[in-house]
């Protein structure tokens, strides 16, 4: 069925409910990783390298071992080695030897805070100091931290068997550069011959971390015939349960992993880095095993972004028409192959109508941790070049910045530079809100700049279930498989109410664990209330056929003398017979008697997740004297498809729009000479507090997606992607200077114009 | 080493407790009392997810040592509400939906009940300098300081704010 | 019949050239399979590191997607998300 109707014809959706999960939030029941405990349960402690590039010679436990209370250490000894391939498990394909060398260092350390051993022990303090007993010897190596350094001959290689892929002739000698990926359209020597204007940049960006509060965390127990549980906080509890039973070589059904609360993910909770160390500890020790990253871990050790280098070339005619664009990226992809520079390569240009374009990534390895996806991955960085140039090229053909993006922007049938063409697209519709948004015609003072920019992600369907079930009562209990990080067992609940015809409070929202409810792919991709409420929806919808064929029974009519209405059973008109509407209630009362209990599991594969498209306005004022920069006011205009539940959709603008904030300000990787993380901390690496940001004022935009039941498009990450370029298109406006370098922090800003001042 | 013996009051009631000397009052909430609302994201004293009031002041509880509540009056998430009674900052935090995780939330309630009870009419500016030692990173905090205003309006008894 | 447009290096490298291709085909799955067996190689790489946008809509791992006569078939990297 269809509900893309009028929301004046909905009950539901597009309402603002409190949320199910809520009262436990705001009162501090929620039990999030490390809240867990198992009886009989001790601690895991990770030992991790102190250098960037290390080549491990030898490790000696015994003194730890020795100490009372450690009932267990581990090092990659204790893994099975895994081959260098690709391999499938259902969440995709994945490098299961990098995943393994990535949880636990195999031969060499390839960055600092690398883990090389881990131990069990009976208290936190004792674990902490099995941990500096464990004797590690090192035979350092020269490291590389930059991207550039990284792939200049001579550098350090930091994998012996790393051929480029993606060049012909295959290079004779390996590098750090692990694949070279390109795009062309068209023409673009000559589209370049025919421009007008040319601009040029070379922008960068350094890496960031999606900092989530609640740090890594798990709990892991294991009994003597194999069978395991795993508790952890992640973004994907059947990805825990695969990629550590793909680590470990244990079977899938010997595992079962329960989803906890998760305090932030962004991305970053996509891989696994504790799981499969705490169960083969729990395994070794015989008892329960938790284990939590510390913040510093957190930093040196999980996530990133990658950083990158960006060179953009742009030529348009002097009406403003885009005639052809360049764009080279390279990508830190961290000690491991796998930055996204897949995303990077199509992201950043796909919002535009170019007849000539040429792309080149580098997907790039360097001594610094593995690269996570952070929301929209790849795309932010490759935007903030691209948006960055187009202000650019708008000063300099003297044109409206929005004007720019209006005449350039793909609609419905613009065929992208990587071949795809677009279909549904709301990206005009967005623009046109931006235009008629009182902020943009806003007046500004002296010292006060105002930028936009504009930023595109695919978002992603895939494969998901959803169960719903009627309780005795009448009350209904949902189950999808997919954790809540943001809401969205609320918009699960709320979908299926409003199939069902139920108030919301009679719906219960769960996330179940891998033994509860099918196969779903991780929440990530901006899919789950796209592709898991569209398996809640189908349940939902087989629910009501249900209790349709039991009302029927009940009255001994035929099932289609039966409708659906405002939640009851009704008779279709005269002929069917006089009956008094039935209730949920009142059908699930004689369930037995009618066929048994009535619910639905629904396992699908979504497809055709609808493209998303955010314009931002940004207005600054920069302070000259001390390079800083405050946000004055910022607008954030998407098409979201259909807001199932607006308040939290505006919550994923207005915090997408923060983080992109922070990007552009403050955060970055700081590294000292000997490549060690000199800012592993919330005091040196800052992100945004309350004080630094204004209101946020979240547009939405619906342009409903027709794949969809309700016509949702994913949100989630597309508010991450303009930011960066909206602030420094606005310091360039309120000071003239082009900042080509992320992120706008005082010092640089002050340099900057202390250049510019030299220049005269 | 023996351990130390704490007598408290938490929440109103009378707590005793043993810990070690190094052991913080958030190690002891969380591993000794089983009050696991205050959350750990940092143990530096930089996110305020395990902010606790301690004799009407607001301290991050990673900061302070278990033994230092000897003798002292500590509130916890676990008590702001009011038995099934939320606390009207917690209320408006659901209406506001100024969550989304919810990991930071417990210290943000605790915080801006501080707040509250020093000062009732707070500006859109002092609120957010006062939960500045509070990180979030899902909200944008745009939301939290809604609620924040609104819960203020209501305890000041006047009509919805926001 | 339906057109595969190959615009990235990802499929680029084994097409020899190619651009576009005409192929005799009513379904992805069957699509795959002719692809390999014109260009070996391209359907692992297609199976395992890509996915297709079918007239504008993209499908990841959809063997049963349906091609229409005139239909456009563009492979694209595999796309993940956050």
């Amino acid at each position: 069925m269809n509900y893309i109707v009028p929301q004046s014809e909905l009950k539901i959706v597009g309402t603002r409910p409190v949320r199910p999960d809520g009262v436990d939030k705001v009162t501090g029941r929620a039990t999030f990783g490390a809240d867990m405990t198992l009886p009989g349960m001790i601690w895991g402690k990770v030992k991790r390298s102190p250098h960037a590039h290390a080549r491990i010679v030898s490790i000696d436990a015994s003194k730890a071992l020795a100490l009372p209370g450690v009932k267990a250490v581990v090092t990659a000894a204790d893994f099975p080695e895994i081959a260098n391939e690709e391999a499938f498990v259902g969440e995709g394909p994945m490098n299961f030897r990098d995943l393994s060398r990535n949880c636990m260092a195999r031969d060499k350390a390839l960055y600092e805070g690398h883990a090389v051993a881990a131990v069990a022990a009976t208290s936190q303090a004792i674990a902490d100091e099995a941990i500096e007993l464990i004797d590690v010897r090192y035979e350092v190596l020269p490291h590389v931290i930059d991207v550039e350094a990284a792939m200049a001959p001579g550098a350090p290689v930091l994998h012996e068997d790393m051929f480029t892929t993606g060049v012909e002739p295959k290079p004779a000698k390996p590098s750090n550069i692990a694949k070279r990926v390109s795009f062309t359209k068209g023409d673009v020597a000559a589209g370049f011959a025919e421009a007008d204007v040319i601009v040029e940049g070379r922008y960068t960006t350094q890496p960031v971390h999606q900092a989530y509060i609640e740090p890594h965390a798990c709990v892991a127990a294991v009994s003597a015939d194999g069978q395991a549980q795993i508790y952890s906080s992640t973004q994907g509890q059947f990805m825990v349960r695969a990629y550590s039973a793909k680590v470990l070589g244990w079977e899938i059904a010997n595992l079962r992993s329960y989803p906890m609360e998760i305090g932030g993910g962004f991305g970053g909770k996509t891989v696994v880095y504790l799981e499969p160390l705490a169960l083969l500890l729990a395994q070794k020790s015989g008892r329960p095993v938790k284990m939590m990253m510390t913040r510093e871990d957190v930093f040196r050790a999980s996530g990133p972004t990658s950083g990158a280098v960006i060179e953009v070339k742009i030529g348009a005619k002097r009406d403003g028409a885009i005639v052809a664009a360049r764009e080279v990226l390279k990508y830190q992809a961290g000690a491991f192959a796998g930055s996204p520079i897949g995303p990077g390569c199509m992201c950043g240009l796909a919002l535009y109508d170019l007849p000539n374009v040429e792309v080149i990534g580098y997907d790039v390895v360097s001594n610094r941790p593995k690269v996570a996806a952070y929301r929209a991955p790849g795309a932010p960085i490759t935007s903030f070049a691209i948006e960055s140039a187009l202000d650019e090229l708008a000063c300099k053909l003297n044109i409206d910045p929005l004007a720019l993006r209006e005449m350039n922007g793909a609609r419905d049938g613009t065929k992208t530079h990587y071949g795809v063409t677009h279909k549904d697209i709301g990206f005009l519709s967005v623009l046109e809100a931006a235009r008629s948004h009182p902020h943009y015609k806003a007046p500004l003072q002296p010292g006060q700049g105002r930028g936009i920019a504009c930023g595109f992600w695919f978002n992603i369907g895939g494969e998901s279930s959803g169960a719903v079930h009627v309780n005795e009562d009448g009350s209904v209990s949902v189950v999808s498989g997919n954790p809540d990080i943001g809401g969205s067992r609320a918009s699960m609940a709320m979908m299926a109410a409003e199939v069902l015809g139920v108030p919301m409070d009679q719906v219960r929202p769960i996330v179940g664990d891998t033994a509860s409810i099918g196969f779903s792919f991780l929440t990530g991709g901006s899919r789950v209330t796209f592709a898991t409420g569209m398996a809640v929806t189908q349940a939902a919808e087989k629910v009501v056929d249900q209790l349709k064929t039991r009302a029927a029974q009940i009255w001994d009519i035929p099932v289609d003398a039966v409708e659906w209405k405002d939640g009851k059973a009704w008779p279709a008109g005269l002929n069917a017979g006089a009956f008094e509407p039935l209730s949920v209630a009142q059908i699930a009362l004689k369930a037995g008697r009618t066929g048994g209990p009535i619910g639905s599991e629904v396992s699908l594969n979504a497809q055709g997740a609808g493209a998303g498209f955010g314009c931002h306005i940004c207005d600054v004022e920069v302070d000259k004297e001390t390079g800083h920069v405050k946000i004055l006011r910022y607008t954030a205009i998407q098409d979201v498809g259909k807001a199932i539940h607006p308040a939290y959709v505006e919550g994923q603008i207005q915090g997408g729009a923060a983080q992109g904030i922070g990007w552009a300000l403050n955060e970055e990787y700081i590294y000292d000479k000997n490549g060690k993380l000199e800012n592993a901390g919330f005091l040196d690496y800052r992100v945004p507090v309350a004080s630094d940001l204004p209101l946020i004022e979240a547009v939405m935009v619906e342009v409903p997606n027709p794949r969809h039941p309700f016509g949702v498009r994913g949100v989630g990450e597309v508010p991450i992607v303009p930011p960066m370029a909206a602030v420094a298109n606005a310091v360039r406006s309120a000071t003239g200077l082009r900042m080509e370098h992320l992120p706008i922090s005082p010092p640089k800003l002050r340099a900057a114009v202390d250049a510019e001042a030299k220049a005269g | 080493m023996s351990k130390h013996h704490v007598t408290t009051t938490i929440n109103g009631e009378a707590v005793e407790f043993l810990c070690e000397t190094q052991e913080t009052l958030l190690d002891v909430l969380r591993n000794t009392l089983n009050l696991t609302g205050s959350k750990e994201g940092c143990a530096s004293g930089d996110c305020g997810a395990c902010t606790v009031i301690m004799d009407g002041k607001m301290v991050c509880s990673c900061l302070v040592l278990g033994v230092e509540a000897e003798g002292s009056s500590v509130t916890t998430v676990e008590g702001i509400a009011d038995g099934e009674t939320l606390h009207p900052v917690q209320r408006k935090f659901l209406e506001h939906a100024a969550l989304q995780c919810g990991f930071c939330t417990p210290g943000f309630i605790v915080a801006t009940k501080a707040l509250l009870d020093a000062n009732p009419n707070p500006t859109e500016e002092e609120a957010r300098y006062w939960l500045a030692g509070n990180l979030c990173r899902c909200t944008g905090y745009d939301k939290i300081i809604r609620a924040v205003m609104d819960a203020a309006a209501e305890m000041r008894g006047e009509a919805r704010a926001a | 019949m339906p057109k595969v447009v190959f615009s990235g290096s990802g499929a680029l490298r084994f097409t020899e050239g190619r651009t576009e291709l005409e192929v005799a085909a009513t379904s992805f799955r069957k699509l795959v399979r002719e692809l390999d067996a014109r260009f070996p190689g391209l359907g692992e790489q297609v199976e395992e590191g890509m996915a297709v946008a079918i007239d504008g809509v993209i499908y990841q791992d959809a063997y049963n997607a349906p091609l229409a006569e005139g239909s456009e078939i563009v492979l694209i990297p595999k796309i993940g998300g956050g």
